[in-house]
């Protein structure tokens, strides 16, 4: 509860500071309105539904791509670890392409699938996939080789080995790069939404670009604010369940 | 379960065994034509300095490695790779952090068909019990001190009831208090569910304490040089001065073959 305390005056203090920046003059209303401006106009946006479903097709984008950049990657940073070739080529290729910022695909998007959800969901699995494959990769090549050992000599082996051994136990890892996985996936949909105006549906990303043309600086900053709660929010739904149990298992710090 | 509990120790035949490494350095000979017979229930320790082949030769029983000559046989048949009834119990725990104490013991169990899961549970409490542990059963691993996770350790290993336990320097880590305590658990629950065990050390006293039989290596290239048998009667006090005394004898021996080697 505490605790709770304390967060709540940190962000009613940023808030007021906000406030008084605009208030007294020293910020203009201009350039960034004050909180009750971006308020009112969140209120609104909530009541006509927009904001609301814009937020619905962002996270429909995300978790789609996102789920599909897991599934893929998954597996193949599993083979990537195990096999000495494929670790040469694929993984070469997947260092490669991690450090290309997913939003460069999405020129390429656009000529292969067109102005389409096809074309987002390409650029959202491009986030993910290379990230998740190589924290798996790492994963499992740094795992203890003891254990592996101690495994087979309780009798396991093969698929089992894998299934029960190599997958649980390079699981902070996996964690780990699931969830840089995920803020990758979500910086290349923004950018590619702010980029791209898609008839099929407008997502967070659209209001933030029609905020820019409108200048409506109110509409600008309410939609960053919702980016960082659905991103927060995401965070505390998908990945502290598991931060919980690597700490109570592992003893590591999540 | 009974019956689960009650399949008899094996005997091994370990019969001309060589086995050479490649380092930097060139070819390593770390074991050179070894032959031990291992009785039924027979509690076998192996002594020497580090690299006198006493882990390879334990490495070999287990299938980890191939014999370059030579053969591993238990109960008449050869080993050909790692299986649960030959067990090994490492120096440094291998326990699995992702499961609890409960669910490590439970590993082995799981993969031997012909239990039904509350067989396997009432099997896992049993041997629990055994090594003093039944009330930490739902801990983490990271929970547990050193001596707890060597406990565990060994209760995984005994459950799935192998007929060859090999334990490779299994207290090496841990502070002396514990392993007293310990060589204390041993020796009563190998009376309580007697087990074929090639116990590796380089501490002669914790050998003389355990060991049915003291076989002694000496390295470059490893051999086995002597042994000794033990017959103090049990349970046995690491501080008993008999059993000082023969330890004694035994490092006599060891430095006597050491100095030897480096002569040579």
């Amino acid at each position: 509860m505490k605790r709770f305390f304390i967060a709540l005056t940190f962000f009613a203090s940023l808030i007021l500071i906000w406030h008084l920046l605009v208030k007294t003059g020293i910020w203009s209303p201009v350039l960034l309105p004050g909180p009750g401006a971006v308020g009112e106009y969140m209120g609104v946006a909530l009541q006509d539904g927009s904001l609301l479903s814009a937020s619905w097709v962002t996270i429909k984008r995300l978790l789609a791509g996102y789920l599909i950049g897991c599934l893929i990657g998954l597996p193949l940073g599993l083979m990537t670890a195990r096999s000495q070739t494929l670790n040469d080529t694929l993984g070469v290729l997947a260092l490669g392409l991690q450090t290309l910022p997913s939003v460069c695909w999405v020129p390429l998007a656009l000529i292969w699938f067109g102005q389409s959800e096809s074309a987002m969901l390409f650029v959202v699995i491009m986030g993910t996939l290379w990230s998740v494959l190589i924290s798996v990769d790492n994963g499992v090549r740094n795992l203890p080789p003891i254990y592996t050992r101690a495994a087979l000599t309780m009798g396991s082996s093969g698929f089992h080995t894998l299934r029960h051994v190599i997958l649980p136990a390079s699981m902070p890892y996996v964690i780990s790069g699931m969830k840089q996985g995920w803020a990758f996936a979500w910086r290349s949909l923004m950018a590619a939404e702010i980029y791209v105006t898609l008839l099929t549906g407008y997502g967070l990303g659209h209001l933030l670009h029609f905020g820019r043309e409108l200048n409506a600086m109110d509409q600008v900053a309410a939609v960053m604010i919702v980016i960082v709660v659905i991103g927060l929010l995401a965070d505390k739904v998908l990945f502290s369940p598991w931060e919980r149990f690597l700490h109570r298992r592992w003893g590591l710090n999540g | 379960m009974q019956d689960e509990l009650n399949t008899p120790p094996a005997k091994l035949h370990i019969d001309g065994v060589s086995k050479s490494f490649t380092s930097k350095r060139g070819k390593v000979l770390a074991l050179e034509s070894a032959t031990l017979t291992v009785d039924e229930g027979e509690f076998v320790c192996l002594v020497g300095p580090s690299g006198c082949g006493k882990s390879t030769l334990l490495n070999l029983v287990a299938g980890f490695e191939a014999p370059d000559t030579g053969s591993v046989m238990m109960d008449g048949k050869r080993v050909t790779g790692p299986g649960s009834e030959r067990m090994v119990m490492f120096q440094e725990h291998a326990l699995f952090p992702w499961l609890d104490v409960l669910g490590n013991v439970m590993f082995g169990l799981k993969l031997k068909p012909g239990l039904t899961d509350k067989e396997r549970v009432e099997v896992a409490q049993y041997y629990l019990k055994l090594v003093g542990l039944e009330r930490v059963m739902r801990a983490s691993i990271h929970e547990l001190s050193g001596g707890m996770r060597q406990r565990v350790a060994l209760a995984r290993a005994l459950a799935p009831n192998p007929r060859v336990l090999l334990m490779d320097e299994p207290f090496a880590a841990l502070d002396a208090m514990t392993r007293e305590q310990l060589y204390a658990d041993i020796q009563r629950i190998n009376e309580a569910r007697q087990r074929t065990v090639l116990f590796v050390t380089h501490n002669v006293r914790e050998a003389v304490c355990l060991g049915n039989r003291v076989i002694l290596f000496s390295p470059n290239p490893g051999r086995i040089r002597e042994q000794f048998v033990v017959d103090l009667p049990r349970p046995r006090d690491i501080n008993d001065p008999a059993l000082a005394g023969l330890a004694g004898e035994i490092t006599r021996s060891l430095k006597g073959h050491t100095r030897v080697q480096s002569a040579e």
